[in-house]
């Protein structure tokens, strides 16, 4: 048995150590949000943060997470009550299919949580390894500067390509 | 006497004079062959990769260099009157090539590897200036470098270039294209060959393999770890490329090195990929009877069944055998020379900051693993992948490395996602 934390909650979960994160969160907690893209680390769908800090948590072997706190996009606010970046992923109608929305929440997360007034070319480049297949890229980062205002901070527009 | 003979022999070394300014000349005054010319010899030397700061305009510098004698900072090579290389004369810039002087006297630091670039022919420098001088001039004062006592005081450059500076050229035109680029403007030796306690190269070593900062250039001669062969179509193909499939893609400094050379003249690349394959041609590789690459998957998952469990989550899913990256071309960890060099410092790299695809190549990327492992798990992984792919024995210290190469994350890294 590993002893997994998510969301501040406490798991017992049976499984090999190589398993992926990804397939816990899913197949065991029934914690969908993060999806699996393409398996490889490329696409960034399944990215989760553990211990504040954005990985491809398809590539994340149990092995890994120890004693390491793993948040999801389902501790971050719920349906009723989203959060701040939910929130703005909506207010700017920034899915469209909505496949990569969790995994660039999560990323644009860790970032604000670590930066709350990053320029526009960190968050470019730290939102760069999540791709989004129907090309909302533009939306997904003015949601990201919507939330880093509400978020009590802002993206600093010096730097801008 | 003696001694007035003396002193007046250290002033004429230490002050070097200065060489008349010149009004910068109009880009158009250069024959166009000429510049194109000097274009490519430029891409040959790499000068971009250290002239340019992250995410600055190309050639306007502002690089910091870390070197063992405190920080160098790269100057402005376009042709602006004040920052840069704008009041110039041919003269001043074949004097700082071959002797590392600027054209105001000062002494320049070796970083600057004057003591290659020294070898390079009349022709090419004039080729390397042509071009230059015809680049847009851009204002860009580099900030002022940041040495260790006492290597602040520049004149002690006098002494190093007495001692170490074998000043060209040698490159005469001859057959042997590629050993003269090698030697001169590719300054190959810079990062592979061992440097002395003084910066200088140790000629009886030359491309031994050596250091640079935490990376290890491996041995470009008969000591070279490959696991296969280095032929000179591999290695046209992994310079061009920055890819061989039967070999290595490239990381690290060399990856912007195959970069450069990318856009290199096609026979120059070929040139200095014979003159290496000849080089490397006693290498163990070349023996018949040395054994093929090796997969010792059952004895590396006893030995290490940590590091298994992990690269079984984290890595297999692109390098075990049959995953699609490897049928996409991507060479097999079996011929890694990251595992075969003696310390695990290339490997812990990669997998810590992860690996862009080489240029031309959509993908895929190596990710980064420094946030998914602790630098216990990144020394686990490395221990599997060398008891898995070499015959070779364990690395020494690999989970310190692992501290050092998560601690050493140049600033200057632009990092795959």
């Amino acid at each position: 048995m590993i002893t997994l934390t998510v969301n501040g909650s406490r798991h017992e979960i049976d499984a090999d150590p190589d398993t992926p994160l990804l397939y816990v969160l899913r197949g065991e907690l029934a914690l969908n949000g993060a999806k699996f893209g393409c398996g490889l680390g490329q696409c960034g769908s399944c990215t989760v943060l553990i211990d504040d800090r954005p990985v491809f948590s398809c590539l994340v072997p149990l092995a890994a997470v120890g004693e390491k706190k793993v948040r999801t996009i389902e501790g971050l606010g719920s349906k009723g009550k989203p959060g701040a970046l939910a929130a703005a992923f909506e207010d700017e109608q920034a899915a469209q299919c909505g496949y990569c929305i969790a995994g660039m929440i999560m990323r644009a997360q860790a970032l604000l949580e670590h930066n709350s007034t990053p320029t526009e070319d960190e968050l470019r480049r730290h939102m760069a390894a999540n791709l989004c297949r129907c090309g909302t890229h533009m939306r997904i980062l003015s949601a990201v500067r919507r939330a880093a205002v509400t978020m009590g901070g802002g993206v600093k527009q010096e730097g801008t390509p | 006497m003696v001694v007035l003979a003396i002193a007046a022999g250290t002033a004429t070394l230490i002050w070097q004079k200065e060489l008349p300014p010149i009004s910068p000349p109009a880009a158009d005054s250069f024959e166009r062959g000429l510049v194109k010319h000097g274009e490519a010899l430029a891409q040959l030397g790499g000068c971009v990769a250290c002239h340019t700061a992250p995410n600055g305009k190309a050639l306007t510098g502002g690089r910091k260099l870390q070197t063992p004698f405190g920080m160098v900072i790269s100057n402005n090579l376009t042709p602006e009157p004040w920052s840069g290389l704008g009041g110039w004369s041919l003269a001043a810039f074949v004097r700082a090539m071959r002797e590392g002087v600027s054209r105001d006297g000062h002494f320049l630091y070796p970083a600057f590897p004057y003591d290659y670039f020294t070898n390079a022919s009349d022709t090419d420098l004039a080729a390397l200036y042509a071009y230059l001088m015809s680049r847009p001039p851009i204002v860009a004062q580099a900030p002022v470098d940041r040495l260790d006592w006492p290597f602040a005081h520049r004149q002690l450059l006098a002494a190093w270039n007495l001692f170490f500076l074998r000043k060209g050229p040698k490159d005469d035109g001859g057959p042997d294209r590629g050993r003269a680029l090698a030697e001169g403007l590719a300054h190959c030796g810079a990062c592979h060959t061992p440097r002395n306690r003084w910066g200088a190269a140790r000629s009886d070593r030359a491309y031994d393999g050596a250091w640079v900062d935490d990376w290890y250039a491996p041995a470009l001669n008969a000591r070279s770890p490959a696991a296969r062969p280095w032929t000179e179509e591999d290695l046209f193909t992994y310079l061009r490329t920055g890819l061989s499939a039967v070999h290595a893609a490239a990381a690290g400094p060399m990856a912007e090195v195959t970069r450069a050379l990318a856009a290199a003249p096609e026979a120059d690349v070929r040139a200095i990929a014979g003159y290496f394959a000849r080089l490397m041609a006693a290498a163990p590789a070349t023996d018949k009877k040395a054994p093929a690459v090796v997969d010792r998957r059952n004895e590396a998952d006893q030995a290490h069944p940590e590091g298994a469990a992990l690269f079984g989550g984290a890595c297999s899913s692109c390098h075990e055998a049959g995953a699609p990256m490897l049928l996409q071309g991507r060479p097999s960890l079996a011929v890694s020379t990251a595992l075969r060099i003696d310390a695990p410092h290339n490997a812990l790299h990669v997998i810590a900051h992860g690996l862009a695809a080489p240029a031309g190549h959509a993908g895929p990327d190596m990710p980064a693993f420094h946030a998914d492992f602790t630098d216990r798990q990144l020394a686990e992984i490395a221990q599997y992948l060398r008891a898995r792919y070499t015959l070779l024995p364990p690395w020494p210290n690999p989970e310190q490395a692992a501290e050092h190469v998560r601690q050493g994350a140049d600033e200057q890294r632009v990092e795959a996602p």
